[in-house]
Protein backbone atom coordinates (compact mmCIF):
# COMPACT_ATOMS: atom_id res chain seq x y z
CA UNK A 1 0.00 0.00 0.00
CA UNK A 2 1.43 3.67 -1.22
CA UNK A 3 2.07 6.08 1.92
CA UNK A 4 -0.71 8.31 3.14
CA UNK A 5 -0.97 11.70 0.84
CA UNK A 6 -0.93 14.61 3.30
CA UNK A 7 -3.62 17.15 2.79
CA UNK A 8 -4.50 20.44 4.23
CA UNK A 9 -8.11 21.36 4.87
CA UNK A 10 -10.00 23.29 3.27
CA UNK A 11 -8.52 21.32 0.11
CA UNK A 12 -7.21 23.14 -2.61
CA UNK A 13 -9.18 22.20 -5.84
CA UNK A 14 -5.90 21.62 -7.81
CA UNK A 15 -5.35 18.53 -5.54
CA UNK A 16 -8.74 17.53 -5.49
CA UNK A 17 -8.29 16.66 -8.95
CA UNK A 18 -5.36 14.10 -8.39
CA UNK A 19 -7.14 12.11 -5.78
CA UNK A 20 -8.00 8.87 -6.57
CA UNK A 21 -10.72 6.40 -5.07
CA UNK A 22 -8.24 4.15 -2.59
CA UNK A 23 -5.95 6.91 -1.66
CA UNK A 24 -5.14 7.27 2.00
CA UNK A 25 -4.95 10.63 2.96
CA UNK A 26 -3.60 12.03 6.39
CA UNK A 27 -5.83 15.73 6.83
CA UNK A 28 -4.20 18.74 8.47
CA UNK A 29 -6.32 21.57 9.22
CA UNK A 30 -9.97 22.22 10.08
CA UNK A 31 -13.22 20.47 9.50
CA UNK A 32 -17.28 21.56 10.40
CA UNK A 33 -19.26 18.47 12.06
CA UNK A 34 -22.94 18.06 10.63
CA UNK A 35 -24.92 15.16 11.01
CA UNK A 36 -28.68 14.81 10.24
CA UNK A 37 -30.42 17.47 12.38
CA UNK A 38 -27.98 19.85 11.73
CA UNK A 39 -28.03 19.51 7.69
CA UNK A 40 -31.68 19.63 7.87
CA UNK A 41 -31.59 23.03 9.44
CA UNK A 42 -28.95 24.36 7.33
CA UNK A 43 -30.79 23.69 3.63
CA UNK A 44 -34.45 25.01 5.65
CA UNK A 45 -31.97 28.19 6.51
CA UNK A 46 -30.53 28.20 2.66
CA UNK A 47 -34.24 27.72 1.21
CA UNK A 48 -35.62 30.60 3.46
CA UNK A 49 -32.84 33.12 1.70
CA UNK A 50 -30.61 32.69 5.09
CA UNK A 51 -26.78 32.75 5.32
CA UNK A 52 -25.72 29.78 6.62
CA UNK A 53 -24.35 29.36 10.44
CA UNK A 54 -20.94 28.79 8.72
CA UNK A 55 -19.38 29.73 5.58
CA UNK A 56 -19.48 26.64 2.95
CA UNK A 57 -17.79 27.75 0.29
CA UNK A 58 -14.54 25.29 -0.35
CA UNK A 59 -15.02 23.74 3.55
CA UNK A 60 -14.81 20.37 4.47
CA UNK A 61 -17.78 18.81 6.18
CA UNK A 62 -17.79 15.50 8.62
CA UNK A 63 -20.55 13.53 9.17
CA UNK A 64 -20.25 12.37 13.08
CA UNK A 65 -21.99 13.70 16.82
CA UNK A 66 -19.45 13.10 19.75
CA UNK A 67 -19.65 11.46 22.99
CA UNK A 68 -19.16 14.01 25.55
CA UNK A 69 -15.80 14.67 26.40
CA UNK A 70 -14.59 13.75 29.80
CA UNK A 71 -12.81 16.72 31.73
CA UNK A 72 -9.28 17.85 30.35
CA UNK A 73 -10.60 15.91 26.92
CA UNK A 74 -11.03 17.84 23.69
CA UNK A 75 -13.56 15.52 22.55
CA UNK A 76 -15.17 12.37 23.08
CA UNK A 77 -14.88 9.32 21.06
CA UNK A 78 -15.35 10.97 17.21
CA UNK A 79 -15.75 8.33 14.36
CA UNK A 80 -18.00 8.71 11.28
CA UNK A 81 -21.63 8.26 11.15
CA UNK A 82 -23.42 6.47 7.99
CA UNK A 83 -23.18 9.29 5.03
CA UNK A 84 -26.57 7.69 2.77
CA UNK A 85 -28.88 9.72 5.15
CA UNK A 86 -27.69 13.19 4.73
CA UNK A 87 -27.71 12.30 0.79
CA UNK A 88 -31.05 14.38 0.19
CA UNK A 89 -29.25 17.33 1.32
CA UNK A 90 -25.87 16.88 0.14
CA UNK A 91 -26.20 17.76 -3.74
CA UNK A 92 -27.53 21.29 -2.51
CA UNK A 93 -24.38 21.94 -0.12
CA UNK A 94 -21.90 20.79 -3.18
CA UNK A 95 -23.94 23.61 -4.76
CA UNK A 96 -23.29 26.36 -2.37
CA UNK A 97 -18.95 25.07 -2.40
CA UNK A 98 -18.50 22.50 0.34
CA UNK A 99 -15.48 20.84 -1.28
CA UNK A 100 -15.23 17.84 1.07
CA UNK A 101 -17.24 15.62 2.97
CA UNK A 102 -15.67 12.69 5.43
CA UNK A 103 -18.20 9.87 6.01
CA UNK A 104 -18.90 6.08 6.18
CA UNK A 105 -20.99 4.45 3.65
CA UNK A 106 -22.23 5.07 0.27
CA UNK A 107 -23.83 7.54 -1.50
CA UNK A 108 -26.64 7.53 -4.10
CA UNK A 109 -25.82 8.56 -7.65
CA UNK A 110 -27.38 12.10 -7.41
CA UNK A 111 -24.58 12.35 -4.81
CA UNK A 112 -21.94 10.54 -6.70
CA UNK A 113 -23.06 12.99 -9.80
CA UNK A 114 -23.04 16.18 -7.98
CA UNK A 115 -19.59 15.10 -6.46
CA UNK A 116 -18.10 15.18 -10.15
CA UNK A 117 -20.06 18.32 -11.28
CA UNK A 118 -18.27 20.58 -8.34
CA UNK A 119 -15.30 18.85 -8.45
CA UNK A 120 -15.52 17.66 -4.75
CA UNK A 121 -14.25 14.34 -2.58
CA UNK A 122 -16.00 11.69 -0.79
CA UNK A 123 -13.94 10.56 1.86
CA UNK A 124 -14.56 8.06 4.45
CA UNK A 125 -12.95 7.51 8.17
CA UNK A 126 -12.99 4.37 10.25
CA UNK A 127 -16.68 3.90 11.00
CA UNK A 128 -16.89 2.23 14.82
CA UNK A 129 -12.70 3.54 15.53
CA UNK A 130 -14.34 7.02 17.08
CA UNK A 131 -11.72 6.70 20.00
CA UNK A 132 -9.03 6.23 17.67
CA UNK A 133 -9.95 9.00 15.78
CA UNK A 134 -10.29 11.70 18.57
CA UNK A 135 -6.64 11.61 18.95
CA UNK A 136 -6.16 13.22 15.62
CA UNK A 137 -8.68 15.79 16.90
CA UNK A 138 -6.92 18.85 18.71
CA UNK A 139 -9.69 21.58 19.32
CA UNK A 140 -13.26 21.39 18.96
CA UNK A 141 -15.81 24.59 19.23
CA UNK A 142 -19.31 24.28 19.15
CA UNK A 143 -20.50 27.28 16.48
CA UNK A 144 -23.99 26.50 15.72
CA UNK A 145 -26.84 24.82 17.17
CA UNK A 146 -25.64 24.33 20.01
CA UNK A 147 -29.27 22.82 21.07
CA UNK A 148 -28.67 19.88 19.18
CA UNK A 149 -26.28 18.59 21.58
CA UNK A 150 -24.28 15.93 19.58
CA UNK A 151 -25.52 16.83 16.20
CA UNK A 152 -24.58 20.27 17.04
CA UNK A 153 -22.00 21.94 14.36
CA UNK A 154 -18.71 22.17 15.51
CA UNK A 155 -15.11 23.17 13.83
CA UNK A 156 -12.75 20.94 14.34
CA UNK A 157 -8.88 21.53 14.28
CA UNK A 158 -7.44 17.81 13.44
CA UNK A 159 -3.69 16.71 12.87
CA UNK A 160 -3.12 13.76 10.42
CA UNK A 161 -6.64 12.85 10.12
CA UNK A 162 -6.98 9.34 8.67
CA UNK A 163 -9.24 8.88 5.77
CA UNK A 164 -9.67 7.15 2.24
CA UNK A 165 -10.79 8.60 -0.77
CA UNK A 166 -14.08 6.66 -1.99
CA UNK A 167 -15.50 8.75 -4.31
CA UNK A 168 -13.59 11.06 -6.59
CA UNK A 169 -13.96 14.43 -8.91
CA UNK A 170 -13.51 12.21 -11.75
CA UNK A 171 -15.93 9.25 -10.94
CA UNK A 172 -13.94 6.75 -9.19
CA UNK A 173 -16.04 4.68 -6.63
CA UNK A 174 -13.78 2.59 -4.23
CA UNK A 175 -17.00 0.83 -2.53
CA UNK A 176 -17.51 -0.50 -6.76
CA UNK A 177 -13.97 -1.35 -7.13
CA UNK A 178 -12.75 -2.80 -4.14
CA UNK A 179 -16.09 -4.75 -4.50
CA UNK A 180 -15.58 -5.94 -7.60
CA UNK A 181 -12.21 -6.75 -6.71
CA UNK A 182 -12.50 -8.94 -4.44
CA UNK A 183 -16.15 -10.29 -5.28
CA UNK A 184 -15.97 -14.03 -6.17
CA UNK A 185 -18.56 -15.49 -8.57
CA UNK A 186 -20.94 -17.50 -6.60
CA UNK B 1 -39.13 -16.58 47.42
CA UNK B 2 -35.64 -14.54 47.20
CA UNK B 3 -35.02 -10.81 47.21
CA UNK B 4 -33.39 -8.51 44.91
CA UNK B 5 -33.28 -5.30 45.66
CA UNK B 6 -34.32 -2.74 42.87
CA UNK B 7 -31.31 -0.43 43.74
CA UNK B 8 -28.98 -3.04 43.00
CA UNK B 9 -30.60 -3.91 39.43
CA UNK B 10 -29.84 -0.26 38.91
CA UNK B 11 -26.82 -0.50 39.76
CA UNK B 12 -25.59 -3.54 37.76
CA UNK B 13 -27.13 -1.66 34.65
CA UNK B 14 -25.56 1.26 35.16
CA UNK B 15 -22.13 -0.75 35.33
CA UNK B 16 -22.72 -2.93 32.25
CA UNK B 17 -23.66 0.35 30.19
CA UNK B 18 -19.88 1.78 30.88
CA UNK B 19 -18.11 -1.39 30.54
CA UNK B 20 -19.62 -2.81 26.91
CA UNK B 21 -19.20 0.55 25.94
CA UNK B 22 -15.59 1.08 26.87
CA UNK B 23 -13.97 -2.85 26.57
CA UNK B 24 -14.68 -4.72 23.41
CA UNK B 25 -14.86 -8.69 24.25
CA UNK B 26 -12.08 -11.35 24.04
CA UNK B 27 -14.30 -13.15 21.35
CA UNK B 28 -14.91 -10.24 19.24
CA UNK B 29 -11.00 -9.11 19.55
CA UNK B 30 -10.04 -12.71 18.87
CA UNK B 31 -12.12 -12.74 15.69
CA UNK B 32 -11.02 -9.37 14.71
CA UNK B 33 -7.26 -10.70 14.91
CA UNK B 34 -7.80 -13.97 13.07
CA UNK B 35 -9.71 -11.77 10.26
CA UNK B 36 -6.13 -9.78 10.17
CA UNK B 37 -4.56 -12.40 9.35
CA UNK B 38 -6.82 -13.42 6.35
CA UNK B 39 -7.75 -10.50 5.24
CA UNK B 40 -5.73 -10.12 1.62
CA UNK B 41 -6.58 -6.72 1.10
CA UNK B 42 -4.14 -3.87 2.31
CA UNK B 43 -6.72 -1.34 2.76
CA UNK B 44 -8.86 -4.26 4.58
CA UNK B 45 -5.88 -5.29 6.56
CA UNK B 46 -5.03 -1.48 7.93
CA UNK B 47 -9.02 -0.85 8.39
CA UNK B 48 -8.37 -3.82 10.86
CA UNK B 49 -5.61 -2.70 12.32
CA UNK B 50 -7.37 0.73 13.31
CA UNK B 51 -9.76 -1.17 14.64
CA UNK B 52 -7.77 -3.40 17.00
CA UNK B 53 -6.03 -0.23 17.83
CA UNK B 54 -9.03 1.62 18.52
CA UNK B 55 -10.07 -0.96 21.01
CA UNK B 56 -6.88 -0.61 23.12
CA UNK B 57 -6.93 3.44 23.41
CA UNK B 58 -10.85 2.92 24.75
CA UNK B 59 -9.68 0.52 27.27
CA UNK B 60 -6.79 2.44 28.54
CA UNK B 61 -8.70 5.96 28.14
CA UNK B 62 -11.51 5.57 28.41
CA UNK B 63 -13.33 6.87 25.30
CA UNK B 64 -16.51 4.76 23.99
CA UNK B 65 -15.34 2.09 21.50
CA UNK B 66 -17.37 3.96 19.01
CA UNK B 67 -19.56 7.73 19.73
CA UNK B 68 -22.43 5.82 19.02
CA UNK B 69 -23.10 4.81 21.96
CA UNK B 70 -25.97 2.60 20.89
CA UNK B 71 -29.48 2.22 21.82
CA UNK B 72 -29.44 0.22 25.37
CA UNK B 73 -31.05 -3.17 24.65
CA UNK B 74 -31.54 -4.91 28.23
CA UNK B 75 -32.18 -8.53 28.17
CA UNK B 76 -33.85 -9.76 31.92
CA UNK B 77 -34.06 -13.55 32.53
CA UNK B 78 -35.87 -13.56 35.68
CA UNK B 79 -36.04 -16.44 37.77
CA UNK B 80 -39.79 -17.36 38.76
CA UNK B 81 -38.94 -17.61 42.23
CA UNK B 82 -37.10 -14.25 42.80
CA UNK B 83 -38.64 -11.03 43.76
CA UNK B 84 -38.05 -7.57 43.17
CA UNK B 85 -38.06 -5.60 46.05
CA UNK B 86 -37.87 -1.77 46.60
CA UNK B 87 -39.15 -0.76 43.77
CA UNK B 88 -40.22 -0.96 40.22
CA UNK B 89 -37.93 -3.93 37.90
CA UNK B 90 -38.22 -1.78 35.05
CA UNK B 91 -37.56 1.74 36.30
CA UNK B 92 -34.47 0.21 38.52
CA UNK B 93 -33.19 -0.67 34.58
CA UNK B 94 -34.15 2.55 33.27
CA UNK B 95 -32.33 4.25 36.06
CA UNK B 96 -28.99 2.42 35.34
CA UNK B 97 -29.44 3.61 31.72
CA UNK B 98 -29.58 7.19 32.86
CA UNK B 99 -26.88 6.55 35.16
CA UNK B 100 -24.60 4.40 32.93
CA UNK B 101 -24.75 6.99 30.21
CA UNK B 102 -24.21 9.92 32.16
CA UNK B 103 -21.55 8.69 34.42
CA UNK B 104 -20.00 7.05 31.74
CA UNK B 105 -19.57 10.23 29.47
CA UNK B 106 -21.60 8.27 26.70
CA UNK B 107 -23.25 9.69 23.99
CA UNK B 108 -27.31 9.78 24.32
CA UNK B 109 -28.91 9.02 21.18
CA UNK B 110 -32.33 8.99 21.63
CA UNK B 111 -35.53 10.91 20.56
CA UNK B 112 -38.86 11.09 21.34
CA UNK B 113 -41.72 11.48 18.54
CA UNK B 114 -39.29 9.90 16.06
CA UNK B 115 -41.51 10.49 12.86
CA UNK B 116 -41.69 14.54 13.69
CA UNK B 117 -39.98 16.07 16.35
CA UNK B 118 -37.19 13.85 17.17
CA UNK B 119 -36.29 15.76 20.54
CA UNK B 120 -33.62 13.67 21.99
CA UNK B 121 -34.37 12.57 25.96
CA UNK B 122 -30.90 13.55 27.26
CA UNK B 123 -30.29 10.14 29.03
CA UNK B 124 -30.57 7.79 26.56
CA UNK B 125 -33.47 6.16 27.72
CA UNK B 126 -35.73 5.10 27.52
CA UNK B 127 -34.02 1.20 26.77
CA UNK B 128 -35.64 -1.79 24.88
CA UNK B 129 -36.68 -4.05 27.70
CA UNK B 130 -36.88 -7.97 27.03
CA UNK B 131 -38.06 -10.15 29.48
CA UNK B 132 -38.52 -13.88 30.00
CA UNK B 133 -39.32 -15.77 33.05
CA UNK B 134 -37.34 -18.48 33.85
CA UNK B 135 -36.99 -21.31 36.58
CA UNK B 136 -34.87 -20.33 39.46
CA UNK B 137 -34.53 -17.44 42.06
CA UNK B 138 -31.65 -15.64 39.95
CA UNK B 139 -32.07 -12.16 37.72
CA UNK B 140 -29.42 -12.65 34.72
CA UNK B 141 -29.38 -9.13 32.74
CA UNK B 142 -27.69 -8.42 29.58
CA UNK B 143 -26.78 -5.37 28.46
CA UNK B 144 -26.20 -4.59 24.52
CA UNK B 145 -25.61 -1.12 23.30
CA UNK B 146 -26.70 -1.42 19.74
CA UNK B 147 -25.06 1.16 17.18
CA UNK B 148 -27.72 2.68 15.01
CA UNK B 149 -25.87 1.91 11.62
CA UNK B 150 -26.31 -1.34 11.78
CA UNK B 151 -29.66 -1.58 12.84
CA UNK B 152 -30.61 0.11 10.26
CA UNK B 153 -29.64 -2.40 7.74
CA UNK B 154 -31.87 -5.05 9.41
CA UNK B 155 -33.89 -6.83 8.04
CA UNK B 156 -37.18 -9.16 7.83
CA UNK B 157 -38.35 -11.43 4.72
CA UNK B 158 -41.95 -13.18 5.67
CA UNK B 159 -40.50 -16.38 2.69
CA UNK B 160 -43.05 -18.98 1.28
CA UNK B 161 -42.44 -22.08 2.70
CA UNK B 162 -41.39 -23.54 -0.81
CA UNK B 163 -38.76 -21.24 -0.79
CA UNK B 164 -36.98 -23.42 1.56
CA UNK B 165 -33.18 -23.52 2.62
CA UNK B 166 -32.16 -21.67 -0.56
CA UNK B 167 -34.86 -18.89 -0.43
CA UNK B 168 -32.99 -18.22 3.39
CA UNK B 169 -29.43 -18.20 1.95
CA UNK B 170 -30.45 -15.68 -0.68
CA UNK B 171 -32.28 -13.35 1.95
CA UNK B 172 -29.59 -13.34 3.98
CA UNK B 173 -26.83 -12.80 1.25
CA UNK B 174 -29.03 -10.06 -0.09
CA UNK B 175 -29.66 -8.42 3.06
CA UNK B 176 -25.97 -8.02 3.53
CA UNK B 177 -24.89 -7.57 -0.05
CA UNK B 178 -27.23 -4.24 -0.13
CA UNK B 179 -26.18 -3.21 3.54
CA UNK B 180 -22.29 -3.06 2.12
CA UNK B 181 -20.34 -0.61 3.74
CA UNK B 182 -22.78 0.87 5.50
CA UNK B 183 -23.40 -0.90 8.97
CA UNK B 184 -19.40 -1.10 9.36
CA UNK B 185 -18.13 -4.35 8.14
CA UNK B 186 -16.39 -6.84 9.27
CA UNK B 187 -20.35 -7.64 10.56
CA UNK B 188 -21.78 -10.11 12.63
CA UNK B 189 -24.49 -11.71 10.60
CA UNK B 190 -27.82 -12.57 13.50
CA UNK B 191 -30.21 -14.66 11.67
CA UNK B 192 -33.56 -16.11 13.45
CA UNK B 193 -35.31 -18.13 11.19
CA UNK B 194 -39.26 -19.58 12.56
CA UNK B 195 -41.97 -18.42 14.56
CA UNK B 196 -43.52 -14.72 13.75
CA UNK B 197 -42.23 -11.74 12.26
CA UNK B 198 -41.01 -10.41 15.62
CA UNK B 199 -40.35 -13.79 17.03
CA UNK B 200 -37.78 -13.92 14.28
CA UNK B 201 -36.14 -10.79 14.78
CA UNK B 202 -35.61 -11.06 18.01
CA UNK B 203 -33.96 -14.87 17.73
CA UNK B 204 -32.07 -12.97 15.47
CA UNK B 205 -31.17 -10.26 18.19
CA UNK B 206 -30.40 -12.86 20.83
CA UNK B 207 -28.22 -14.76 18.39
CA UNK B 208 -26.44 -12.16 18.52
CA UNK B 209 -25.22 -12.92 22.01
CA UNK B 210 -23.54 -16.22 21.34
CA UNK B 211 -19.68 -15.80 21.25
CA UNK B 212 -18.33 -14.91 18.39
CA UNK B 213 -18.33 -17.82 15.85
CA UNK B 214 -19.21 -20.60 18.19
CA UNK B 215 -21.75 -22.91 16.36
CA UNK B 216 -25.13 -23.65 16.54
CA UNK B 217 -25.52 -26.75 18.59
CA UNK B 218 -27.68 -28.15 16.01
CA UNK B 219 -25.71 -29.69 13.27
CA UNK B 220 -27.88 -28.81 10.14
CA UNK B 221 -28.00 -25.35 11.45
CA UNK B 222 -24.27 -25.28 11.90
CA UNK B 223 -23.78 -26.19 8.34
CA UNK B 224 -26.51 -23.61 7.31
CA UNK B 225 -23.73 -20.90 9.24
CA UNK B 226 -20.79 -22.33 7.96
CA UNK B 227 -22.13 -22.53 4.21
CA UNK B 228 -23.91 -18.75 4.68
CA UNK B 229 -20.53 -16.95 5.82
CA UNK B 230 -19.08 -18.10 2.72
CA UNK B 231 -21.12 -17.06 0.73
CA UNK B 232 -21.13 -13.67 2.57
CA UNK B 233 -17.20 -13.52 2.64
CA UNK B 234 -17.39 -14.25 -0.94
CA UNK B 235 -19.19 -10.70 -1.85
CA UNK B 236 -16.43 -9.08 -1.73
CA UNK B 237 -17.04 -6.27 0.30
CA UNK B 238 -14.56 -6.72 2.75
CA UNK B 239 -13.72 -4.31 5.87
CA UNK B 240 -15.39 -1.25 5.84
CA UNK B 241 -16.77 -1.70 2.40
CA UNK B 242 -13.23 -0.98 0.90
CA UNK B 243 -12.79 -4.52 -0.67
CA UNK B 244 -11.57 -7.99 0.52
CA UNK B 245 -12.40 -11.30 1.62
CA UNK B 246 -13.68 -10.25 5.37
CA UNK B 247 -17.53 -9.41 5.44
CA UNK B 248 -18.41 -10.96 7.95
CA UNK B 249 -16.36 -12.68 11.07
CA UNK B 250 -19.87 -15.03 11.75
CA UNK B 251 -23.37 -15.60 10.83
CA UNK B 252 -25.25 -17.03 13.70
CA UNK B 253 -28.55 -18.72 13.04
CA UNK B 254 -30.97 -19.26 15.52
CA UNK B 255 -34.06 -21.67 14.68
CA UNK B 256 -37.75 -21.97 15.65
CA UNK B 257 -40.46 -24.01 14.65
CA UNK B 258 -42.76 -21.75 12.12
CA UNK B 259 -46.43 -22.12 10.94
CA UNK B 260 -47.58 -24.31 8.20
CA UNK B 261 -47.99 -21.64 5.78
CA UNK B 262 -45.21 -19.50 7.12
CA UNK B 263 -41.17 -19.05 6.88
CA UNK B 264 -40.27 -15.31 8.26
CA UNK B 265 -36.49 -15.02 8.27
CA UNK B 266 -35.03 -12.30 10.43
CA UNK B 267 -31.46 -10.59 10.06
CA UNK B 268 -30.19 -8.21 12.50
CA UNK B 269 -26.92 -6.77 11.69
CA UNK B 270 -24.04 -6.36 13.90
CA UNK B 271 -21.41 -3.88 13.61
CA UNK B 272 -17.58 -5.20 14.70
CA UNK B 273 -17.71 -3.13 17.65
CA UNK B 274 -19.85 -5.60 18.89
CA UNK B 275 -20.72 -4.31 22.65
CA UNK B 276 -23.11 -6.73 25.16
CA UNK B 277 -22.52 -8.20 28.30
CA UNK B 278 -24.31 -10.15 31.48
CA UNK B 279 -23.97 -10.13 34.80
CA UNK B 280 -26.51 -12.61 37.26
CA UNK B 281 -28.17 -11.16 40.60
Amino acid sequence: MAAALRLRSPLDSKEIQGLKAGDQVLITGTLYTARDAAHKRIVEALDKGKVPPFELDGQTLYYMGPSPARPGQVIGSAGPTTSGRMDAYTPRLLAEGVKAIIGKGKRSQAVKDSIKKHGAVYLAAVGGAGALISKAIKKADVVAYEDLGAEAVRRLEVVDFPAIVINDARGGDLYEEGKAKYHRGN
Amino acid sequence: MREIKASDVTRAVARLCQEVNLELGEDVLKALEQARRKEESPLGGWVLGQIVDNARISSEERLPLCQDCGTAVVMLELGQDAHVVGGDLYAAVEEGVRQGYGEGFLRKSMVKQPFSARVNTKDNTPAVIYTEIVSGDKLKITVMAKGGGAENMSRLFMLSPSQGRQGVMESVTRAVDEAGSNPCPPIIVGVGIGGTPEKAMLLAKRSLLRPVGEPNPDAEVAALERELLEKINGLGIGPQGLGGRVTALAVHVEVFPAHIASLPVGVNIQCHSARHKETVL
